[in-house]
């Protein structure tokens, strides 16, 4: 690797984490790494009509509103993050 | 949410079904007020589409659709709420309370009918007809139903009517070709004929003009207003105006066949002499030509006069030396041969059948007009060829084997167009629809003879003639590959159990959420004193959001349609039920009480015979999925049959302490599997008793399957596990596991080393033990390999091979290798939660496999699908798709424009007809 790519690197970095989201890096921390497992299983849950229909038979609830609640689920869905520790 | 341009409203549907129509008022571009008021309920849809016309289509998110009409746009009165007027208190904003009703606005015209989601599927010929039915529990919640399907057109019998002895034969004539409707219905046995007039009633007539005390071999329309009869002695032409020709067979012949259309007929005598008719332009019949046949003749048919012509050009003559010939009706070459073919077995009945030319037709592709003669064999064969209009050559032929006896063929007509009714031992219906010739058995009994039928009350009907009794019927819904029997269920069902002795099915049905019946009933009586009392039902909003209120005493408002009132996410409502299929009658319901809900069931037969068969079924109560899964207590439950089957008594209940998901038979034994653990129970006087257990599954058991002593164990995020039994010691052992963690949702054992399952994400997959490693385990004695091998990264000592896979696109719920034809061809019959049912066709030659794996990849290149995904990347979604090959896109292969078949077929070095010949053989071999 040139000296140069280790410059852009971080940046390229980012542009990825920005075009693509959920992507992850070496440093990631553990409830990073369950938030972006958490949201893919969401958003493959919604876009998959099957699946979704699956949940909701077993929840008893209407398609739609299993829809809602993993849409709703997506923004926090391990919770509120951890207190940076202080270094 | 949709909206009407001309009107501007929308219509907003809730998660429990009631809809709102909401209007907007605006002073140009602002919106100063928003109207909401209650319009109707129906069941929960997916989507809903006004059209124009003034029909709203729902379709539902499970269950039948169904096509509404508008009645009325909501302007009546009725609860509304406006912005303008809402009223804001500290909590929130007031809200408006109303009550579902019964459909003011919109009134259902019409279904489809669709299976979504089948829970579980069996297929099984509990009634021994001539192809086994497909039970399947489909539906959630109130909608849920039992649903048998039979391969098949349904058939809705209109009259049947006692004959005075056995009639062989049966015709039916209009009395001018101008008329809509048939005149009469001729019988006839074997020593006379029976004419009944059709009118406002059915009744016999004398003063037709037939003869009626002999046989007769045809009846038709001749010329424009003339009727015609054959019998063996002559044909008896009777004019309209009463005047009756006669004209009698020369000598002691009699005549055998009879072929004929509106303006020609040929009669076959015995010893195989063919004399040819025609009328002419007064009317009258004249003897053009005749001809001397090898042999007997043993059928005859003329194609119908094509439109604007005078004669048609072509006989089909069969004969008992197993040969058709064309001969040819012109008057320049009359009866000379224009080609001969030689079948299989002596033709018993032929059929002309024309398709009409069409540009661009349904199918968008074109097609030349063309001239089909169908033959009926002896052996039970429909032979189909193609007859040049020209020359009258025979080519491309095709043959279907429909049943045990010859078939036979008329014509009748379906939806306008000249269609083939076979009778065989099932009878079968030739017609066009959507551009291809389909060939589909009716769900019927034997019919020995038929005839197209039409009146006033019936217009598309036939007639036919059976045992001793004349029937009228109409075919139902053309197009559609299964008929269904529906048979409603209360909760949403989960499993079934066939009886296989007494023909009776027991299913578990079980809710979460729900209130059981007896809560409802109480909740709804509460609701209608409080209505009457004159509160606007405030006080049962607390208790329920929807349904269970009564308008007035004679309305009462269907679950079915509106649905269960909800109740807190962890009371569940479960029950358990005996259904006899034949008659459709519950024979036995028993309700689960203290909000326990049945999960599995099956039936044990111990080795202590005391009860005979027993049903075992395992509970829960008090489960709850969020926030954390857990449960009060697990039970497995023990029935035993009361009254022949009927009915059932519980025995005793056992304690366990998890969810009981799959059970199953073992070696007089049962075996639960309990979250993680598999245990072996014997049957005790009080309770079930422990034998034997394995602990070491990963996470919860879903399925089990047993074959002599191998239990093939399905965990619910690991696939398959291969257990061994070991008697001797009592101890289970797992000796096989799969590599890749399964979500499994169904599984079916195939063979003593195959397994099939189907997973959450949509695939369908088999493993197989590989043979050395199988030989080694049962050829193992003393269990010394089992019992001390290790496996690594806490799997089992060996893995088991992946040896099909395909994404299905859909998560199977059932599977079942099951034949759908008579006579074998068995195939993996799938059904999945969005109400579709498949089937896997395992190829039998190599030549078969090679071919269609080139097609495919040449559909995949010419033909890609419609959204652009990649169709080798869909199929190996999760995993690269191995070994099996997409019937459904090589079916696409006759949609193709001309030249692109063209284009394949070469490379495939084969014709586009040979093509689809191969396709349609496939076809019929799986239904």
């Amino acid at each position: 690797m040139q000296a140069s790519d280790r410059f852009n690197i971080n940046s390229q970095l980012e542009h990825l984490q920005a075009k693509y989201v959920g992507t992850g890096h070496a440093d990631l921390n553990r409830f990073e790494w369950a938030v972006n497992i958490q949201r893919d299983s969401y958003a493959s849950y919604i876009g998959h009509y099957p699946l979704l229909a699956y949940f909701a038979i077993a929840e008893n609830e209407s398609i739609g509103r299993e829809r809602y609640t993993y849409m709703q689920k997506m923004l926090l869905p391990c919770g509120l993050p951890p207190e940076r520790e202080e270094d | 949410m949709h909206k009407l341009k001309s009107m501007f409203f929308f219509l907003l549907q809730t998660e429990y079904g009631d809809i709102f129509k909401v209007t907007l008022e605006h002073d140009g571009d602002r919106v100063s007020e928003l109207k909401i008021k209650y319009f109707d309920t129906i069941p929960v849809t997916a989507s809903m589409c006004v059209l124009k016309s003034g029909f709203l289509f729902a379709a539902s998110e499970f269950g039948n659709h169904a096509l509404y009409q508008f009645k009325a746009i909501g302007d009546d009165d009725d609860v509304e709420a406006s912005s303008a007027t809402l009223m804001e208190t500290e909590e929130g904003f007031q809200p408006v309370f109303f009550q579902p009703r019964r459909l003011k606005n919109l009134v259902r015209i019409d279904q489809v009918e669709s299976l979504m989601p089948i829970m579980d599927m069996k297929v099984s010929n509990i009634f021994e007809e001539e192809t086994p039915q497909i039970f399947t529990l489909c539906g959630r919640g109130p909608r849920s139903s039992l649903r048998i399907l039979r391969t098949g057109l349904a058939v809705s019998e209109m009259a049947v009517s006692k004959l005075p002895g056995i009639p062989s034969a049966v015709w039916t004539v209009k009395k001018n070709v101008i008329d809509e409707f048939d005149a009469y219905i001729v019988v006839s046995f074997t020593n006379a004929t029976l004419v009944l007039s059709i009118g406002e009633t059915v009744e016999e007539v004398s003063d037709s003009g037939f003869l009626d005390t002999t046989p007769s071999l045809a009846v038709s329309l001749i010329g424009d207003d003339s009727l015609m009869q054959v019998h063996p002695n002559g044909i008896r032409h009777i004019r309209e105006d009463g005047r009756i020709n006669e004209w009698r067979t020369p000598g002691k012949r009699t005549i055998s066949k009879v072929g004929s259309n509106r303006l020609q007929v040929v009669i076959a005598l015995s010893g195989g002499e063919l004399i040819y008719f025609e009328v002419d332009v007064t009317g009258q019949l004249m003897e053009v030509e005749k001809h001397e046949m090898s042999g007997d003749v043993a059928c005859l048919d003329i194609a119908p006069v094509p439109e604007g012509r005078q004669r048609s050009r072509f006989l089909a003559v069969g004969s008992y030396d197993k040969t058709i010939r064309i001969l040819s009706l012109d008057p320049d070459d009359c009866m000379q041969a224009l080609s001969v073919q030689s079948v299989s077995s002596a033709p018993e009945s032929l059929l002309f059948l024309e398709v009409q030319a069409s540009i661009g037709g349904e199918d968008g592709a074109d097609h030349p007009a063309s001239l089909f003669l169908n033959a009926g064999l002896q052996n039970g064969v429909l032979f189909r060829t193609v007859v040049d209009m020209v020359t009258g050559q025979l080519s491309d032929s095709r043959s279907r084997f429909l049943g045990l006896r010859a078939p036979k063929l008329f014509p009748i007509i379906v939806r306008g167009k000249r269609a083939m009714l076979c009778l065989s031992s099932r009878p079968w219906l030739g017609y066009i629809h959507q551009g291809h010739f389909l060939l589909t058995p009716l769900s019927y009994e034997t019919l020995e003879y038929a005839a197209s039928f039409s009146s006033d009350q019936c217009v598309e009907g036939v007639v036919a003639v059976a045992g001793e009794a004349l029937r009228i019927f109409t075919i139902e819904r053309l197009g559609e590959t299964f008929n269904e029997t529906v048979i409603p269920l209360r909760y949403t069902p989960r499993k079934f159990v066939l009886q296989p002795k007494r023909k009776l099915l027991v299913m578990i049905e079980s809710d979460q959420g729900a209130l059981t019946a007896e809560e409802r009933e109480a909740a709804r009586k509460e609701c209608f004193e409080a209505g009457q009392a004159g509160e606007n039902g405030t006080g049962s909003a607390d208790q329920m959001e929807n349904g269970g209120e009564d308008e007035d005493k004679d309305d009462p408002l269907s679950d079915e349609h509106y649905g269960y009132p909800k109740a807190e996410a962890d009371k569940w409502v479960s029950c358990i039920r005996v259904l006899d299929p034949r008659t459709g009658n519950t024979t036995c319901l028993l309700e689960l009480q203290d909000n326990e809900a049945a999960f599995s069931i099956c039936t044990v037969n111990f080795h202590d015979k005391e009860y005979g068969t027993l049903l075992a079924v395992g509970t829960a109560k008090g489960l709850q999925f969020y926030p954390k899964m857990g449960l009060t207590a697990g039970f497995i439950h023990i029935y035993r049959f009361v009254e022949e089957g009927r009915s059932l008594e519980l025995l005793h209940k056992t304690q366990v302490e998890g969810v009981p998901l799959a059970l199953c038979q073992f070696q007089g034994r049962l075996l639960a599997g309990i979250g993680p653990v598999l245990r072996l129970y014997d049957l005790g006087k009080k309770r079930l008793l422990r034998k034997c257990e394995n602990k070491l599954f990963p996470n919860s058991i879903v399925s089990i399957h047993a074959y002599r002593d191998r239990i093939y164990v399905g965990d619910i995020q690991e696939s398959f596990h291969y257990c061994k039994y070991r008697r001797d010691e009592n101890q289970l052992y797992i000796f096989a596991d799969d590599c890749v963690p399964r979500w499994l949702t169904a599984s079916y054992h195939i063979d003593f080393d195959t397994m099939a399952g189907a997973d959450k994400f949509g695939n369908v997959y088999f493993v197989r033990l590989p043979q050395d490693v199988s030989d080694e385990i049962e050829e193992d004695p003393t269990g010394g390999r089992i019992k001390w091998e290790q496996g690594k990264l806490n799997g089992a000592p060996n893995k088991v091979e992946e040896i099909v896979q395909f994404h299905v696109g859909d998560v199977v719920s059932c599977l079942q290798k099951a034949s759908l034809i008579p006579g074998g061809g068995e195939c993996i019959v799938y059904g999945t939660v969005m109400g579709s049912i498949g089937a896997l066709h395992a190829f039998t030659s190599r030549d078969d496999v090679d071919f269609f794996s080139h097609l495919e990849m040449h559909m995949r290149q010419d033909h890609p699908p419609l959204c652009g995904r990649d169709h080798m990347a869909y199929r190996s979604a999760y995993f690269p798709v191995k070994d099996v090959i997409d019937g459904d896109l090589c079916e696409q292969f006759p949609t193709l424009p001309m030249d692109l078949q063209k284009k394949i077929a070469e490379e495939l070095d084969r014709t586009p007809g040979e093509i689809m010949k191969k396709l349609e053989e496939v076809r019929n071999k799986i239904i």
